[in-house]
């Protein structure tokens, strides 16, 4: 009968731990994690299993540190480890140094992790976010002071509305401790005072580039900030875990700092559009009253009642007075416009018709004056002619021409010898003076030729 | 004048503004009311303008302690790349 090998069971169990750890000193496995649970000691154990297997793991606190996700029960996993025999409890297990989530990628799932988590906790409820102040004067900026966010807030915040006191908070906003960095500035702006509105923020990036943001840390510090915070973390479509506690979330810096002075703004603006609104309702008002006034005084029935006016009147007087210079201009339009329909309107008097009628006469009579003349001396030219004519067949042309005129005494002038008798007196006239004469002799035919 | 007291003021010239504007008031109390109006809209541009225009810098000192200094920035600058 041959020997039998016996072992002892720690013998075997040094075997089987030099086969199996010689044979798997590197795998990846796939599976689901269950049972997850951190002891004190800092070591998490788990099991992975599939349908129809489990394999026990253990993630030793130094190794926890690289991952960047939450391991948590019915997780599908890439583990990378070691295979190690457990002699005392008859057990192998994998020695995890590497857990990667399957399907999402590993920041991805610790996003939604945290986010989860912290919404559980309600540190994203609405009832928690604190109002803005409506008229910040400090606002703290935690960010990059080489960054472009840096530069976009200041420029807005200068453009809209200059006299505002801003304090920098210099961190770093990506790479290792950066979320310390900015958890510390957001600290460091609460213990300085008087800081009324906080703006967190950097330019756009990677995923990679804004994990600073989604670090549960500086979540709980942005939540546990005295002062409201603003998240301005990168470009519209990038949310962090940061967006999400802050009091308020912008899409980009620029965006943030148009937040906290679009409402002081807004308020400067319709302060002085009262101003504008009171003065000109009290300008209608005591215009009114005014008017109202005139009307009073000039009711003369009323003249016992004036009395307790006189003060009003006195009143209204000092306000229309500061309100005069401000019409002045009215009244100078207004008076041109006046003149303008008072010259139209004595273009239309009776007035202006008589004018206009005087004006139309004169000229007719001078017109007629013009005619008169005329005819005059169409007429004097007429008698000139007349009396040339008159004068040619006057007698007296023809005494002129030597001829001479006898009458009778009676003025008969004599054609015939037989009128007067011998001895009779005649008057000879000639073209200058007269005859007395006695005729001597008489004859009825004389030797002239008969025309 | 504190914000609250600023948002007192500005609802009371608001009230008055409607209420001048409505024109219903004895003429006195326009004056007076009036009077009171511009008193307040200056009180209010006062308060909005009360800020001065300084950007500082969070830094610490030799102690360690964080103070403030000026920041130097040059806002019509050109962006660097």
């Amino acid at each position: 009968m041959s020997e039998r090998a016996v072992l002892t069971v720690s013998e075997l169990s040094a075997q089987l731990r030099a086969v199996l750890e010689d044979r798997f000193p590197a795998v990846w496995v796939e599976g689901e994690i269950s049972n997850f649970k951190v002891y004190t000691s800092g070591h998490a154990y788990f099991t992975l299993k599939d349908e129809t297997a489990q394999l026990r793991c253990v993630l030793f606190r130094n190794r926890t540190r690289r991952i960047r996700f939450e391991p948590a029960d019915g997780l599908h996993v890439l583990a990378f480890g070691s295979v190690e025999v457990y002699a005392q409890r008859g057990e192998y297990q994998l020695v995890v140094e590497l857990l990667e989530p399957r399907g999402l990628g590993a920041l991805q799932l610790a996003f939604e992790q945290l986010k989860e988590r912290l919404q559980r906790e309600g540190l994203f409820e609405a009832g928690r976010k604190r109002p803005l102040p409506r008229f910040p004067k400090k606002i703290g900026i935690v960010t990059s002071p080489s960054g472009a966010a840096l530069r976009d807030i200041l420029r807005v915040i200068g453009r809209r509305f200059g006299e505002i006191h801003i304090v920098i908070a210099p961190a770093k906003v990506q790479g290792e401790g950066a979320a310390q960095e900015v958890a510390q500035a957001v600290r460091e702006l609460n213990g300085l005072g008087g800081v009324d509105v906080i703006i967190v923020g950097r330019g756009g990036g990677s995923l990679e580039d804004l994990w600073a943001f989604n670090d549960e840390m500086l979540a709980r510090t942005i939540a546990a900030s005295k002062i409201p915070v603003i998240s301005a973390v990168g470009h519209e479509v990038d949310f962090t875990i940061a967006d999400f506690v802050a009091d308020l979330r912008a899409p980009t810096p620029s965006a943030a700092a148009e937040l906290v002075v679009r409402e002081k703004q807004a308020v400067a603006d319709s302060v002085s559009d009262l101003g504008r609104r009171l003065a000109a309702a009290m300008e209608r008002r005591l215009s009114r009253e005014r008017e109202r006034l005139e009307a009073v005084r000039r009711r003369r029935v009323l003249t016992d009642a004036r009395r307790p006016l006189r003060d009003l009147e006195r009143r209204v007087d000092d306000a229309t007075a500061r309100l005069r210079r401000a019409i002045a201009t009215a009244v100078r339009q207004a008076a041109h416009r006046v003149e303008l329909a008072a010259r139209s309107l004595r273009a239309q008097s009776p007035v202006a018709r008589t004018l206009a009628d005087r004006r139309r006469l004169t000229e007719l009579s001078s017109r007629l004056d013009r005619g008169l003349v005329r005819d005059l001396d169409r007429a004097r030219h007429r008698l000139g002619g007349a009396a040339a004519r008159l004068d040619s067949l006057s007698p007296l042309a023809v005494l002129a021409r030597g001829y001479s005129l006898t009458r009778l005494p009676s003025g008969e002038i004599v054609r015939s010898a037989r009128q007067v008798a011998v001895g009779d007196d005649v008057s000879v006239l000639l073209s200058e003076g007269s005859l007395g004469c006695r005729v001597t002799a008489t004859k009825e035919h004389d030797e002239r030729p008969q025309v | 004048m504190s914000d609250l007291k600023f948002e007192d003021c500005l609802a009371r010239l608001e009230q008055i503004v409607g209420a001048l504007e409505a024109g219903n008031l004895p003429l006195e109390d326009s004056l007076k009311v009036f009077e009171e109006g511009v008193a307040l809209a200056r009180q209010c541009s006062r308060y909005l303008d009360d800020a001065e225009r300084r950007i500082e810098i969070l830094a610490k000192d030799e102690t360690g302690a964080t103070t403030t200094r000026p920041f130097a920035w040059q806002g019509q600058g050109e962006d660097e790349p």
